[in-house]
């Protein structure tokens, strides 16, 4: 290790950044717990349906019928105490194990941003979030001002490797030179006020988008670490995100991202912020003059350094596996998810299963809404591990029927950013005896087209 | 720094502006009228639609109340003719499950589902006690029930006419006919009262893109009819493509055993029409999802998206016409041109589920979560 970087990772800084991102964080979880839940969404993805798209290796996690809404419960409240700091370590671990058990329940409902929760809050398990402002300061009567200056940059980090790996993802043909899936989206919009109308009719404008887009993506992270850019930077965050958040239903993601990127701001800011809550919780009348102030030093920096280090090797190192596979990355979908590709396709298909007695010959069709709720069919129907997971369901359903010598052929077409919908699916193989791996499935036809790019 | 900022995003945008793409799509405003879509389906198409399918309706039950009165082979030869001009005039309005046809709980479910119980009718004949508006005796009602009930309670026409006239339960069969009948017509004057009265100008005017509103929920119906209603019901189920053997009792109109093939022509010519905007009397068309997708300019490997479904929909009704005019006959005698009615028909479903449906990229209605 160079001693440039032993100094780097002994560098002090003020804890109130942190502070102010544990809060905002916290907050933000609690609120959006509580959204999913008022919204019924608890029932309809998790209670309600009969099965669930399981992620490989994950088939352990299934919700757990009406005691699912006691992981909401708790995932919540320890959003609460990571908010208000209090027994950190033991919450930002139960949020962690929570969000990440639900996200695990049925991959049917996965968002990019969903798994930046889960990665961030697995990050925040290693930093010292209670350091400042916590609950946790009142309990011991001791505060930190001053915490490693790496603790902060780590988040910064991160939040810098979803944004250009997002901006990556963006170069492609079908976004830069199509200006798809956009092109599709944009129009749609037509009742919205003033730029319904207008604006989102105009070819000139989604292409406009769509570079602005991967530009932004990829700029934002070095205009806001760069001091006389960033309140420009955070202009740009805010407008950006709003207006995607007018544009489609992405829930709370905006706001996420625009309470994260205030890490990047100085000290002095995140002091004002707390200034004001400090003015807001004045009735309680919390006399911290007294604390004994230290700086925070890990007691075994050894052991979190290298996990902290791994995981970033992971974070850089994962979105690439898609790699590792043949045909086209968005055809098959192998290797597309975890890798923040937000946004990129407009993808929809049509699957139909047909079981088949082996020796008589006979056969019939399924009606998927027998199985599975408009959302799962509608995930199933473009992407292959869904369709061969519920492959295998349907054998083992009509199989514990009684039904005889099972073969389960999936026909299936896809439409990807406006190209013509096209078989996706091999009408030939028995996809009850193919099973689920990390290896290439060949039963997915051919692309027939190429988008260049990452 | 800021200036260089403002350069570098400048620049990005000359250059997304001006790089070439050879499917540009002219017109600089929202050119699309929605509602004049929606204007065209009510005006032109629904609403005529109605206005041709009650008045028969009407004739229907005269006659069916003539037959009553005076069972004998006239009446019911009228009644009969009666049965299948209004049955061929419903074919054009099942898929307008939408306002109070949707609010009736779908007065489809009171008009044309198949097969009928036949015990559950003739169980209510002998008893007298039958409600027509339970769920559980949808499938002992309309069409059907009619078919069952003129065709098929007898062996042969004497035996019919006795069964409304000598038999133990005639006035019980005449209670149901009448009750049937009474039924249809009560609640296709609501739905047509309804369209005419304050329904209209709200389906117009509702043409954003939202899970509610009619633009949205008419394109759901439209294919949800298609699918359900035409490809499946009609076709797909009767020929086994559903279960493990063939179904040849199933078929529309079974009891009848002449038309299935004629209703189901009517069926998808319906659902080409509405599609095209083609007006139900006449053969002008106007705005429609055939327009939209032009407008959109969906072109797919040189061929337009609209072109490929209209093909496809021919394509469907060569092969229907070639079968038996009575699918039952069809199915036993050869199964397999059935489906491969079944399957021109079905490779539209794709075409408007998720060619047509993703050019509009209409709010679904089935999915409630955030997105990506």
């Amino acid at each position: 290790m160079s001693t440039s970087f032993k100094i780097y990772l002994n560098k002090q800084t003020s804890a109130a950044p942190l502070a102010v991102f544990r809060i905002g964080f916290g907050v933000m979880m609690l609120f959006s717990i509580v959204r999913f839940w008022w919204h019924g969404w608890i029932e309809t993805l998790y209670v309600l349906p009969k099965f669930h798209f399981s992620y490989y290796g994950f088939e352990w996690v299934q919700p757990i019928g009406e005691y699912t809404y006691l992981i909401f419960a708790v995932c919540g409240i320890s959003a609460f105490f990571v908010a208000i700091g209090l027994k950190y370590r033991l919450a930002i671990i139960a949020f962690f194990l929570s969000f990440t058990y639900i996200e695990l329940m049925d991959k049917t409902a996965y968002l990019n941003h969903y798994y930046f929760i889960s990665v961030l809050s697995f990050l925040m398990i290693f930093l010292p979030a209670n350091a400042y402002f916590s609950v946790d300061n009142l309990i011991k009567k001791k505060t930190f001002t001053s915490i490693p200056k790496w603790t902060i940059d780590s988040i910064k980090l991160l939040v810098s490797i979803v944004y250009i790996y997002a901006g990556l993802a963006k170069v492609n043909s079908d976004w830069l030179f199509k200006a798809m899936p956009l092109r599709i989206w944009l129009p749609s919009k037509y009742d919205l006020p003033f730029v319904g109308n207008s604006f989102m009719q105009q070819e000139w404008f989604h292409f406009a988008m769509s570079w602005s887009g991967m530009l932004y993506d990829l700029c934002i992270p070095f205009l806001l670490i760069v001091k006389r850019t960033r309140w420009f930077a955070f202009g740009l965050v805010v407008f950006f995100h709003v207006f995607t958040r007018v544009l489609f239903p992405i829930g709370m993601f905006p706001y996420i991202m625009i309470v994260t990127a205030l890490i990047f701001f100085d000290a002095d800011l995140h002091h004002r912020i707390l200034g004001l809550i400090k003015t807001l919780l004045q009735p309680f009348k919390v006399n911290s003059s007294k604390f004994r102030t230290e700086r925070y030093q890990y007691k075994n920096q050894k052991i979190i350094l290298p996990i902290v280090a791994l995981f970033f090797v992971f974070q850089m190192a994962f979105p690439f596996r898609y790699l590792l596979y043949p045909n086209e990355l968005f055809w098959t979908e192998e290797g597309y998810r975890f890798s923040w590709r937000v946004m990129l396709m407009e993808k929809m298909g049509y699957t139909t299963f047909k079981i088949v007695d082996a020796e008589t010959g006979q056969s019939f069709l399924v009606d998927n809404s027998d199985f599975l709720t408009s959302l799962q069919e509608k995930q199933m129907s473009f992407q292959p591990d869904f369709i061969l997971e519920y492959a295998h369901y349907l054998g083992d359903h009509f199989k514990s029927q009684g039904h005889k010598n099972i073969q389960v052929f999936a026909e299936s077409y896809v439409a990807l950013n406006g190209r013509l919908s096209q078989p996706y699916v091999d009408t030939t193989v028995d996809l009850y005896k193919e099973k689920e791996s990390f290896r290439h499935k060949n039963w997915i036809l051919p692309f027939n087209d190429e988008i260049k790019g990452f | 720094m800021l200036k260089k900022i403002a350069l570098f995003f400048g620049l990005a945008l000359i250059v997304a502006c001006s790089s070439s793409d050879d499917s540009s799509k002219g017109g600089a405003t929202d050119n699309f009228d929605r509602s004049t879509l929606l204007t065209n389906l009510a005006d032109n198409i629904i609403i005529p639609s109605y206005q041709d399918f009650a008045p028969k309706l009407t004739t229907l039950k005269g006659s069916i109340e003539s037959f009553v009165a005076t069972p004998n082979q006239s009446t019911l030869d009228a009644t009969r003719k009666n049965w299948l001009t209004a049955y061929s005039a419903w074919q054009r309005l099942e898929m307008y499950n939408i306002g109070k046809a949707e609010a009736l709980n779908q007065y489809y479910y009171y008009m044309n589902i198949y097969p009928v119980t036949v015990a559950d009718i003739e169980t209510g004949v002998s008893t007298g006690s039958y409600d027509l508006n339970a769920p559980s005796y949808h499938d002992a009602q309309g069409f059907p029930a009619l078919d069952y009930l003129l065709y098929g309670v007898a062996t042969d026409d004497a035996g019919i006419i006795s069964k409304f006239s000598t038999d133990a339960n005639a006035q019980g069969y005449k209670d149901y006919l009448m009750d049937v009948i009474n039924q249809m017509d009560n609640l296709t004057q609501q739905v047509i009262t309804d369209w005419t009265t304050i329904y209209r100008d709200q389906f117009v005017n509702s043409s954003q893109n939202t899970a509610t509103s009619s633009l949205n929920k008419f394109v759901n119906d439209f294919i949800f009819y298609y699918e359900k209603g035409l490809r499946a019901n009609k076709i797909g189920i009767p020929a086994g493509v559903f279960s493990t053997t063939p179904l040849p009792d199933k078929v529309e109109a079974y009891y009848n055993q002449e038309v299935s093939k004629a209703l189901s022509l009517e069926a998808l010519d319906a659902v080409q029409d509405v599609f095209n905007g083609k007006s139900f009397n006449g053969t002008a068309t106007g705005p429609s999802f055939k327009t939209y997708l032009d407008y959109l300019n969906t072109n797919k490997e040189g061929q337009k998206l609209s072109s490929l479904i209209n093909n496809q929909f021919d394509l469907a009704r060569t092969e229907i016409e070639g079968l038996n005019s009575n699918f039952s006959t069809q199915i036993t005698s050869d199964n397999s041109k059935m489906t491969d009615a079944y399957d021109a028909l079905q490779r539209a479903v794709v075409y408007l589920k998720v060619d047509m449906v993703q050019a509009f990229n209409i709010s679904v209605d089935y999915v409630d979560a955030d997105g990506d």
